[in-house]
């Protein structure tokens, strides 16, 4: 069983996806044991700072930022279904026109003075977040020719080992641009795009404020491995 | 079923870096750790996110325009594995992040009974260890090619 096949893990090389033709690793990747260093306890996250607000994307600057207004919220899981609890999640994305705060972008969409993009939170007793922000808008990219990125939010999540380590993206249900995102279909299963996918959900909106999404997360392994006697 | 992984993109420098986390120790013991990522064309990666951790220390370093990342660490103590870091490479390209780990050149007995180094073909053993440059221990980290660096399935 090759590595991607594991489950519905992208694989490296992506040739669709340029970038991955010189950053994939050519060679097969080394596998240890389970019980080995993976699974152990770690890396501890707590030197980055989160404080109440982080989680409000959209109270960071004086003004209220443009935008479609939306709770994204959802629960962080092992594989066995039990909550990770008060692991640090981040998020990051573009503004509501898809332009990131980031120097690097050149995109020539409007920044938005009101809305930097980058929030964290630490998950709940019950392996819940929750993000106030604004649903960011798609962008071109250089990829191909007339190349869009589907609209998403960015996700790191730590979880309880190096094996719980996730960064990955979170997209909008019936965006049309999935289908062609290079990126989002380097997952081969279909089961295995739809896990990224938000669905929206009337229970967690906001009457006269706020759209509400719900996106639960699956980290690799398990919260607490029984060590062998 | 794990949720699947996704590329961090180019445009996570204003969101994921904090401030001093590249210093995950300080102090007398501390040693500064200084590396390249370069993919397969031998090209610097200016865009990747390098996180660091051993024992309980833990370090984030973005990589700068020449594809350079640093971190300052006390070496870990030893266990039943020789000592050595942990590290995670994230960038654009990546679809998934890689996992590697930098032992230290000065272990040599630990070194050579370390289960982990054990597993891995000789000739390829030494993209793991460290190589002393002055005060500094210079790790780079190789994506792809012939002399790519080890990467681990975790």
């Amino acid at each position: 069983m090759s590595d991607a096949q594991r489950d519905f893990e992208p694989p490296y090389l992506h040739p669709d996806y340029r970038a991955t033709v010189r950053r994939s690793p050519g060679r097969e990747l080394i596998r240890l044991p389970a019980e080995w260093f993976h699974n152990l306890p770690g890396p501890a996250f707590g030197r980055v700072k989160v404080r109440p607000d982080d989680a409000d994307l959209t109270r960071h600057h004086e003004g209220q930022p443009l935008g479609e207004r939306i709770v994204v919220s959802g629960r962080v899981v092992d594989s066995d279904g039990h909550p990770v609890r008060h692991t640090l999640v981040e998020v990051w994305q573009a503004n509501a026109a898809g332009r990131y705060v980031d120097p690097m972008d050149d995109h020539p969409a409007p920044l938005d003075p009101n809305f930097t993009g980058a929030g964290r939170c630490l998950t709940d007793g019950e392996g819940r977040y929750r993000f106030v922000t604004v649903k960011p808008g798609a962008y071109p990219w250089r990829n191909h020719k007339n190349a869009w990125r589907p609209a998403h939010i960015h996700f790191s999540v730590f979880g309880p080992s190096l094996a719980s380590r996730l960064v990955t993206q979170m997209y909008f249900p019936g965006d049309p641009l999935m289908a062609l995102d290079p990126i989002l279909q380097s997952i081969p299963d279909e089961r295995g795009r739809n896990l990224l996918v938000a669905t929206f959900d009337l229970a967690t909106t906001e009457p006269e404020w706020a759209l509400g999404y719900r996106w639960d997360i699956t980290l690799r392994g398990r919260n607490a491995t029984p060590r062998e006697p | 079923m794990p949720t699947p992984s996704q590329t961090v993109g180019p445009f996570f420098g204003f969101a994921l870096p904090f401030e001093d986390g590249h210093d995950a120790a300080s102090g007398q013991a501390a040693i500064r750790i200084e590396g390249q990522v370069l993919d397969g064309s031998g090209e610097t990666v200016p865009d990747a996110l390098v996180e660091l951790w051993g024992g309980q220390q833990f370090g984030r370093c973005r990589t700068d325009s020449e594809g350079v990342f640093h971190f300052t660490v006390v070496k870990p103590a030893a266990g039943e594995e020789a000592p050595h870091l942990d590290l995670t490479i994230f960038a654009r390209g990546l679809l998934r992040h890689l996992a590697t780990r930098m032992y230290f050149p000065d272990e040599e007995a630990a070194n050579a009974s370390d289960p982990i180094l054990k597993l891995i073909d000789p000739a390829r053993r030494q993209t793991l260890m460290a190589i002393p440059e002055g005060e500094v221990l210079r790790f780079d980290i190789r994506l792809q090619g012939e002399s790519e660096t080890v990467f681990f399935a975790v």
